[in-house]
């Protein structure tokens, strides 16, 4: 969440599509209720009826993975009514920069596409035209009256002027007049001191064009206004209390802690590692922040490897693991090669894949492919009991299983991030119950293991034997250790403008940090949570700031620097004045003297850096201040974003199966960059009878995830029991079945039993070429509970399909079949 | 007298309208006056923050300070400021998942082609493991690779998880799986 939850009531309109909030973040619904109280609107856009959409002023359905044509629809209305934020789109957005004249887009492809007959990724494009024109001193040539015909704003008219009414709504299925009631109110929110926020999870995420989904709507807030603002910004909806952080602690292949690149294979020096990923701006107003890399990687070594990194051995850089240039190792990839035998040894440490993976019939098959697995849970689980499920014969099974027994949350002590990125510290209550014990223990311990494995022979000893370990007291992991290591010490005497830094100390912020081994982080965007003034995560105070909006910033840490609303230099005009003077974020309370600012201080949120405003109060420019979107190389908000791997503009696609013969929009079927896997258990079927409807999954309040951790509890259980498939009135008339009654579940790659339950909450959709039904499922359940076994995985059918940019798999539009058992 | 939840919710329903010898044939009043105490008196008091999603919602957890130590109760944190008390049905049975017979207490293991699980010890699982890990991937380590360019990695050990993990494991976890050379590193934000 570029905001945080209790902000929501600051909001004027809050559009909830691709999530279902009111059932998966059921207390943000005190904050939405807020904001409705005081006059706001709340747009429930969904395939379904939802409990959200039960309390949403506006409903609007729409087939599953048409958000783009949706949105698309959106971006034309306001362009067409001039309803956007002219004052904020000139100048805090990429609007006014001239494009490549090279660049181009012909039905459905931009400029530079070329094909991949090998996979899984079914083509890639050449980015050499989607550039911007530089000037004399390497800045971006900028028109601002946006009326170049090859400014990005005009781009961007042309390209949206596709999306018209009759054929959003031919593809999406949602009535014209509601298509109308929603971009009517959402664009609303384009007038000065007016507020829209979006709401999404992983109804967005789970498509082969989820990334651009979110940019869709990441391109509607900065048209209108609407980032950097209370009550506004782009809110994902993080569905584990810890997935924040442990994305921002790099539990992922392509990144390092603190966003960090991994290595690859290519860059053979932490120099050449460094200059790869230190971007250059000569743009004077840019804060291109990211130009302070080397100081965060080389901290970061340091905190690794401690005293054995030095400047001499690259502080260690070679110790790392390098990708190899171009290779993907994501999630599909993992089981994929696991699949085709590549892959030994597993750890599924506090996951359950066999039930959570989209394929879900692949990945139980790859596991027995396998020499040995850990599986760390707090309870028994379909992956670790793989060889024990439906269909398995464990004779023919060679995969050796360690189940180790896992402490639950309140049984130890240490910190999480909720979604708006609130770091928290959690107390132990009770002991670890029985011989389990807290995965800080379990690791350290193997840590130890394998480093005195390591101290006779082994491959490549170095990285394990130089890698930093001393984080327990009296042997057993110590939280508060790793905490001061992830926020950063300095390591010798610092001198930083007139104060000296003692080696030992804590780095009070990560300005502080240096490129030259003189400091330690784990991770800098954490650098500033356990200073020299404490655990700052363990704050308690209710006092609200100055600006009175909800930000309690000595309640926990937000990171960074304890920032409540990222890109908040936004939320104020040139001249540092905010844009809504009641529910103000930020503001300039330099001192003045004939027109000019003459002392630079913000009052409110912690800016966005502490630099003067772009103009005075006379109007004339400065040349001190700083562009608001200081984490993009110019400083400018993206609405032509040249970064993602499917072009820079988001596009419709339809999803890799799909109930429709043509994209109304291009003879580009689906992505054409999308990710697909090939193997024999990879089937895909579109526009097949054999699975005529769509099909989608879901999640209740009841249960959580592959429902592992709510499963085996009596009171969830009696609440939601089973594997529920629902549908419309219609759809069960025509199949012949009842509420209430066993039916099968199939798609190409798998089936279940589920039961049936019809409703009203699903509706046909008229689309372009007749009605399309769609059904959902909860992907709650597995096997192993309840013991009947006749509870299954939802993921049994989904596909092995996933965006070129994430390889998120496409488990929110697929094709199914229902049938009567 | 084993009662499930419909029939104890009966009871003390019955027993909340004034009937003070309940369907279970004695009174609750001093049982509920104890119950009372329990959370106050004989417990120490915890705050922690819901495992489920990540709104963040704070609790309160009260542990016995006597006999097992394990935990009364657990509620909402009526002094944070997001929650300010309440929690969804999932939050609010918290204790149901702490204290629950179902729970894994020992490490066990499943030998190759084997039918079943065997209780083992914790030092004899992680030598085991250490001995895998590290037959594994020095067999299979890559120094270079095609085009000599030094990689140090494996590529025949993945790891996936955790989101359940606090920050301050999974920073550890990820350098320790960064240091035996793995790239296959993915968990839960990625689906």
């Amino acid at each position: 969440m570029t905001n945080h939850w209790i902000d929501l009531k600051n909001s004027d309109c809050i559009l909830i599509m691709g999530s279902n909030a009111a059932e998966n973040h059921p207390i943000s619904f005190k904050y939405i209720t807020q904001a409705q109280e005081k006059g706001g609107t709340v747009i429930s856009v969904d395939p379904r009826f939802t409990k959200t959409s039960s309390k949403a002023d506006i409903y609007a359905a729409l087939r599953s993975g048409t958000d783009i044509a949706f949105l698309g629809g959106m971006i034309k209305y306001i362009l067409d009514n001039t309803l956007y934020n002219k004052e904020y789109t000139e100048n805090y957005t990429n609007a006014s920069y001239i494009v490549n004249k090279n660049f181009g887009f012909k039905d459905g492809l931009f400029s530079g596409y070329k094909k991949n007959e090998e996979g899984p990724s079914m083509g890639s494009y050449d980015k050499s035209t989607w550039t911007f024109d530089m000037d004399e001193k390497g800045v971006p040539v900028k028109d601002m009256t946006l009326a170049n015909k090859q400014c990005v704003f005009q781009l961007l008219k042309t390209h949206y002027n596709r999306y018209d009414l009759d054929k959003v709504s031919s593809v999406t299925g949602t009535p014209k007049e509601d298509l109308l009631k929603v971009y009517k109110a959402y664009a609303a929110t384009g007038a000065a001191g007016k507020a829209g926020t979006i709401m999404y999870a992983m109804g967005w995420t789970q498509h082969t064009v989820g990334v651009q989904i979110i940019r869709t709507m990441s391109m509607i807030q900065l048209l209108l206004g609407n980032m950097g603002v209370a009550g506004g910004g782009v809110n994902a909806l993080r569905g584990e209390s810890n997935v924040q952080g442990s994305t921002d602690q790099a539990l992922l292949w392509h990144i390092l802690p603190g966003y960090l690149k991994i290595p690859t294979s290519s860059a053979d020096s932490l120099e050449a590692y460094n200059t790869k990923w230190t971007p250059k701006s000569n743009d004077p107003l840019s804060a291109n922040w990211w130009q302070n890399y080397p100081k965060y990687s080389v901290s970061l070594l340091k905190s690794f490897f401690g005293e054995n990194g030095t400047k001499e051995n690259q502080f260690g850089y070679h110790w790392l693991p390098k990708a190899e240039d171009g290779k993907s190792y994501s999630w599909f990839d993992i089981f994929d090669a696991m699949y085709k035998k590549d892959i030994k040894g597993f750890f599924a440490w506090g996951m359950n894949p066999a039930c959570s993976g989209s394929n879900a019939g692949k990945i139980r098959e790859a596991l027995g492919n396998l020499d040995w697995m850990v599986n760390v849970n707090i309870f028994d689980n379909e992956t670790g009991s793989f060889w024990r499920g439906p269909g398995m014969d464990p004779s023919k099974i060679g995969t050796e299983v360690f189940m180790l027994p896992a402490a639950v949350s309140v049984e130890k002590e240490g910190s999480i991030s909720n979604s708006g990125r609130w770091m928290q510290w959690r107390y132990q209550g009770p002991k670890p119950l029985g011989n389990s014990r807290p995965d800080g223990d379990i690791i350290l311990e193997l840590g130890r293991r394998l480093k005195k494995a390591y101290q006779t022979d082994g491959a490549v000893k170095e990285p394990i034997l130089n890698l930093k370990w001393d984080y327990d007291t009296h042997g057993e992991f110590d939280a508060h250790k790793v905490a001061k290591e992830i926020n950063g010490y300095f390591l010798e005497d610092v001198k930083i403008g007139e104060t000296v830094y003692k080696k030992g100390s804590l780095v009070p912020a990560f300005a502080m940090l240096q490129a030259n081994g003189s400091t330690s982080s784990g991770d800098w965007v954490y650098c500033a949570s356990y200073t020299d003034k404490g655990n700052m995560a363990a704050r308690r105070s209710n006092k609200d700031a100055a600006n009175n909006i909800g930000l309690y910033p000595e309640f926990a840490w937000a990171w960074p620097v304890n920032r409540r609303i990222i890109y908040n230099r936004a939320s104020v005009d040139p001249k540092g004045r905010p844009y809504d003077e009641k529910d103000w974020v930020v503001r300039f309370a330099g001192e003045e003297k004939d027109g000019k600012y003459t002392t630079s201080k913000w009052e409110g949120d912690i800016p966005d850096g502490p630099w003067y405003p772009l103009q005075n109060p006379d109007g004339t420019k400065r040349e001190d201040g700083k562009h608001p979107f200081i984490m993009t190389t110019h400083g400018h908000g993206q609405i032509f974003g040249p970064g993602l791997a499917d072009g820079p503009f988001p596009e419709h696609y339809e999803p890799i199966e799909c109930p429709v013969e043509k994209n109304l929009f291009s003879s580009q079927m689906v992505n054409p960059t999308a990710v697909v896997y090939g193997t024999k258990a990879d089937s895909h079927a579109t526009c097949d009878p054999r699975f005529p409807f769509v099909g989608t999954t879901y999640r209740v309040s009841e249960h959580w995830q592959t429902g592992l951790m709510t499963r085996p509890q009596e009171w969830l259980m009696e609440l939601e029991p089973n594997v529920f498939v629902e549908m419309s009135e219609e759809l069960a008339k025509l199949k012949g079945i009842k509420n209430g009654e066993r039916v099968k579940v199939a798609s190409a790659r798998g089936a279940l039993e589920c039961t049936a339950i019809v409703t009203k909450r699903f509706r046909p959709f008229k689309i372009g070429y007749g009605t399309v039904h769609q059904v959902g499922i909860p992907w709650h359940y597995g096997w192993r509970w309840p013991e009947t076994g006749k509870e299954e995985s939802a993921n049994l059918l989904t596909p092995a399909a996933g965006d070129p940019n994430t390889r998120i798999p496409e488990t929110k539009a697929f094709m199914v079949n229902v049938t009567k058992l | 007298m084993k009662l499930n939840r419909r029939d104890f919710i009966k009871i003390t329903g019955a027993t909340a309208a004034g009937i003070a010898v309940s369907g279970l044939g004695f009174d609750l009043k001093p049982v509920k006056a104890h119950a009372g105490m329990l959370k106050t008196r004989y417990a120490k008091e915890t705050t922690s923050i819901c495992c489920y999603c990540a709104v963040g919602c704070g609790l309160i957890v009260h542990t016995s300070n006597r006999g097992d130590g394990r935990v009364i109760n657990i509620e909402g944190d009526p002094d944070h400021v997001i929650n300010q008390g309440a929690l969804c049905s999932k939050g609010s049975s918290i204790k149901q998942l702490t204290e629950n017979a179902n729970r894994l207490t020992e490490p066990m293991y499943r030998a190759p082609n084997s039918d079943q699980w065997q209780k083992v010890s914790w030092d004899w699982a992680l030598s085991q493991i250490t001995d895998r890990i590290k037959k594994t991937r020095d067999a299979g380590f890559e120094t270079t690779n095609a085009k000599g360019q030094t990689v140090n990695r494996t590529t025949r050990i993945a790891s996936v998880g955790s989101a359940a993990m606090d920050n301050e494991e999974c920073w550890i976890y990820q350098a320790l799986m960064r240091s035996l050379g793995l790239v296959y590193i993915e968990h839960q934000a990625r689906i």
